[in-house]
């Protein structure tokens, strides 16, 4: 039943306004049109003009010809395909392997790797790449090196600045995602399905072709749709990688657009009007495709004791692969950064590079003004960021799953808008809303406050909901029935059952925020930098090893976030 | 056809031991017969049941089905699961969603060993699914069935490969009360026409009682009891037997006399009972009677003869449609006990209970 107290009809249409019941909604819904919608339409509308801030309005096609019909649009377009499809491929590739053997099979020490597969969340895109870089550069890359006078090899074998070294690094920093969906998958699998094949006579390889995988097939689907469009809108390795190497997809060619003298706001805006919609043709049949695979669900509500298949001998050729993942995607990464931090410039290790090292660049860091602003914004952003978006989305989650209004349908919907935009066209949206807009926060931290919040507004509204449509009505009806007003009820009954899902969104937001790029490369300049701008841009200008002291202390503030949220989660009693 | 002797398998809990999830089981089921392994959650029959089916490898122990020696940990023999001559229906049915009625039934003809045309399996597809009630519904999802057809759909794959032994492992449990009754005969009738020897694995005593010709009563891993649904009801071998099967009442005593003939006295604080008594019981020993509550004749007026009669009054009475549920306070002990609905009694009324000397069982304590 409907917790909220309707206003009786004969109250006056006036005092109606000041029902909270009534008003939340109105305002909540006013507030995600400005959040969601308004720098959308302004993208849109930004797309057709000639100029932008006109003084008067002139609609043109020819943002959308410079766009399009450049003699590089089919190269770029290539690109990203090539890019998207190769990254979603491998990524799922990785996981799904990571997973069946860590789920399904009896691997030594496969619940170990558990943890450790989903270990490189922590590192952000853009020290993934550059510590690929270090790893892979053709001049001085690590292994490279170290093969070549392994074999003696004439020439280095791998070149991180090309499609296939974009694909790999931006790859092993989405397996994670893909690992953690597919253990979800393997999960909920009843494994009397495969057992009752046996018992029909199929031997393990007709099993695993004609129900294990068949079973799989949809989630298969809608785990290499998000991944591939998850790809197509990162900015991370094209920028570190794609634009020094001059391969160039969407996300750069927009960022360039941008970045040229004079900026062109108006192609930028025609790029970003066609990315957004693959987006949300991806996004779209990414729901249709989740709604599909439900229909596959037979018996829920089961724990289920997954089957696991005896590899035999083959259970070492399984865990060398844990292992090698484990060393060179997981580890790696991060030895590779802690050891440049130290370094003075760029050097191959080896004996003579030990008497090199010292924490000259942790001290220079001491001094260094920028780095401390940045860190500043950066810890400012994500707490105010998180706090914000909770706040909003639990109250919307609220209004849209416990009270009964007509129309709170739409506030899901405009709260789930933002999943499709892709984060640098939040930033050009917002360029192209606060350049026209009164409102002088242009250059600010707040703009950014403004753009993460967007953005990770659904992340919230999913924890959320989560939570809330677990709180049965009649705890609530009881509060009221006991006497208590409506907010009396929010704040006693409903804000705390809401704790612990609220804390782990919360902690969630404040770690994607703090590690955001490619919104804030658009929209954070001078004052307002961020430590990823920070590393981005000092990386450009080849102070590589004070970028990995920058790294680290990035990892190390990171690391505490994650502590604090594993122990509030015991607390609190949070599923993780 | 299926022959099990002293299985023992054994679930790693962390700890050095293990958990003795069957220990030292042994039972034999004759051709065409339907055998029943009854027992409460954790009792180790369906563990038991999945050894059979080559799901589970037990660790001790061997399984003979159909002549064939499926498991042997002694010579190490295992027979994979998918080439023992075995049907088997899962708790949750376990219908591939990804199928038409049609494809779930031709799945085990489709990957056995032998290929079978396409005609065959269409004639042998139909015909199981008409055996099973199911015609007209081949081209539907599998998924579009309600829960007895999905049962049902079950039975026929597991039964279309013509399998030797069929596996039964709680088939019934996810029904509702009136379906699964319906079930219970279905599924009877079918096993009696096709002759195929079944192991049934439930922990429904009423399942358990209707539809066996044997009955193994488990508990923590070992077989409590082997007899027929009538043996298994009436002659109790153990007190968890006499618990577990329908109720019962209790009256703990020791044994004063024991005949050769398998009945004795036994001293209770009501007096003394005549009885059934085991005969590994001497005199002395520490027991229980037990009787049925419908077993229990109440008098109103003193009886002028009998055996066993005792006397209290009435302590509750409630009407249940069926009986009356009357319960009866003895000096020590309460009987309860189930009485035609044209008794009218109240409470504290005195009465006179009689307890047949054949419907009572003395039974170990312990």
């Amino acid at each position: 039943m409907s917790t909220v107290a309707l206003p009786r009809s004969e109250r006056t249409g006036f005092r109606l306004l000041r029902e909270p019941a009534l008003m939340i909604p109105i305002v909540g819904a006013g507030v995600l049109i400005y959040l969601a919608v308004l720098p959308l339409f302004m993208l849109v509308y930004g797309s057709f003009e000639k100029e932008i801030a006109p003084r008067e309005f002139v609609v043109t096609l020819e943002n959308y010809v410079n766009a399009y019909a450049s003699p590089y649009t089919y190269s770029t377009f290539v690109n990203s395909i090539i890019f998207a499809t190769g990254s979603a491929a491998l990524t799922f590739l990785l996981g799904t392997m990571l997973a069946w053997l860590t789920e399904r099979t009896n691997t030594p020490l496969r619940s170990l790797f558990v943890p450790i597969a989903v270990v490189p969340l922590i590192l952000p895109g853009v020290l993934e790449s550059i510590a690929w870089i270090f790893l892979l550069s053709p001049k001085f890359g690590y292994l490279n090196v170290a093969l070549q006078s392994l074999f003696g090899l004439e020439s280095p074998p791998f070149n991180v600045f090309s499609l296939p070294g974009m694909i790999w690094v931006h790859s092993v920093g989405q397996v994670p995602l893909a690992f953690l969906l597919m253990v979800a998958a393997f999960k909920s699998m009843d494994p009397s399905l495969e057992e009752s094949a046996m018992m029909s006579g199929a031997n393990t390889w007709q099993t695993f072709h004609r129900v294990t995988f068949r079973l799989l097939m949809p989630t298969t689907a809608s785990v290499l749709l998000i991944l591939f469009v998850r790809t197509l809108e990162s900015f991370e390795t094209p920028a570190l990688i794609g634009i020094p190497a001059r391969i160039y997809v969407y996300t750069s060619e927009i960022y360039l657009a941008f970045n040229e003298y004079p900026p062109d706001y108006g192609r930028g805006a025609a790029l970003a009007v066609g990315l957004l919609l693959l987006s949300a043709i991806g996004v779209w049949l990414y729901t249709r495709s989740t709604g599909e695979s439900k229909k596959y669900q037979t018996v829920t509500g089961k724990a289920f004791r997954p089957r696991q298949f005896d590899l035999g001998p083959w259970k070492w050729v399984g865990f060398s692969f844990l292992m090698v993942y484990f060393v060179f995607v997981v580890l790696m990464p991060f030895l590779v950064l802690f050891w440049a931090s130290f370094l003075p410039f760029f050097a191959t290790p080896g004996w003579d590079a030990l008497d090199k090292l010292s924490f000259d660049n942790y001290r220079y860091l001491v001094g260094f003004r920028p780095f401390w602003d940045a860190l500043q914004n950066s810890i400012i952003l994500a707490t105010s960021t998180a706090t914000v978006a909770m706040i909003l989305t639990s109250l919307i989650a609220w209004i849209v799953y416990k009270s009964r209004l007509p129309g709170s349908w739409l506030l899901d919907f405009l709260a789930f808008i933002p999943i499709t935009v892709p984060g640098i066209v939040m930033g050009m949206a917002l360029i192209l809303l606060y350049v026209a807009f009164p409102l002088p926060i242009y250059g600010t931290i707040w703009l950014l406050m403004i753009a993460y919040v967007t953005r990770y507004m659904p992340y919230g509204m999913r924890a959320a909901s989560g939570a809330i449509v677990q709180i049965h009505s009649e705890l609530e009806e009881a509060a009221s029935a006991s006497g208590a007003s409506w907010w009396e009820t929010f704040k006693r009954v409903t804000l705390p059952l809401l704790r612990p899902g609220i804390a782990a969104g919360w902690i969630y937001i404040c770690i994607v925020s703090f590690r955001e790029f490619s919104t804030s490369v658009l929209l954070a300049t001078g004052e307002s930098r961020v430590l990823s701008i920070l590393l981005f841009t000092m990386f450009e200008q080849g102070q590589v090893t004070v970028v990995a002291a920058i790294g680290m202390l990035m990892i190390l503030v990171l690391l505490i976030i994650v502590g604090i949220f594993y122990r509030i989660s015991g607390r609190f009693g949070i599923q993780t | 056809m299926i022959e099990v002797k002293s299985l023992v398998k054994i679930f790693a809990d962390g700890k050095n031991a293990g958990v003795r999830a069957v220990d030292r089981v042994s039972f034999k089921v004759e051709e065409r017969r339907f055998y029943t392994l009854l027992g409460p959650s954790g009792c180790g029959k369906t563990t038991t049941l999945r050894c059979i089916a080559g799901l589970e490898k037990a660790d001790e122990g061997e399984i003979i089905v159909a002549g064939e020696k499926v498991f042997s940990a002694s010579s190490g023999t295992f027979v994979p699961a998918y080439r023992r001559p075995i049907g088997m229906v899962f708790q949750s049915y376990a219908i591939w969603p990804h199928m038409t009625v049609f494809e779930n039934v031709a799945f085990p003809l489709r990957v056995g060993k032998q290929k079978v045309s396409n005609d065959e399996i269409r004639k042998k597809v139909m015909a199981a699914v008409e055996q099973v009630e199911l015609g007209g519904y081949e081209d539907r999802m599998a998924t579009q069935l309600s829960g007895g057809q999905q049962q049902r759909l079950a039975l026929a794959r597991a039964l279309v490969r013509e399998p030797k032994v069929l596996l039964l492992d709680e088939p019934l449990s996810n029904l509702d009360a009136k379906l699964r009754e319906r079930m219970r005969v279905e599924l009877r009738e079918l096993q009696r026409r096709l002759g195929i020897t079944t192991l049934y694995v439930t922990h429904d005593q009423i399942e358990a009682l209707s539809m066996s010709n044997v009955i193994a009563v488990m508990s923590a891993g070992v077989t409590v009891q082997e007899g027929t649904p009538r043996e298994i009801y009436l002659q109790p071998r153990t007190k968890f037997v006499a618990q577990f099967i329908g109720s019962t009442n209790q009256i703990s005593g020791q044994v004063t006399n024991q005949g050769s003939d398998g009945t004795g006295t036994v001293r209770t604080d009501e007096g003394e009972i005549s009885c059934g008594i085991l005969n590994e019981l001497t005199a002395g020993d520490k027991v229980v009677v037990v009787v049925r509550p419908e077993s229990i004749v109440l008098h109103q007026k003193k009886p002028s003869h009998g055996e066993n009669v005792l006397e209290g009054k009435i302590g509750a009475a409630m009407f249940l449609g069926e009986y009356v549920d009357c319960t009866i306070e003895l000096g020590k002990n309460v009987l309860e006990t189930h009485q035609p609905h044209s008794l009218r009694v109240r409470r504290g009324d005195p009465v006179w209970v009689e307890l047949p000397p054949g419907d009572c069982m003395a039974l170990p304590a312990e």
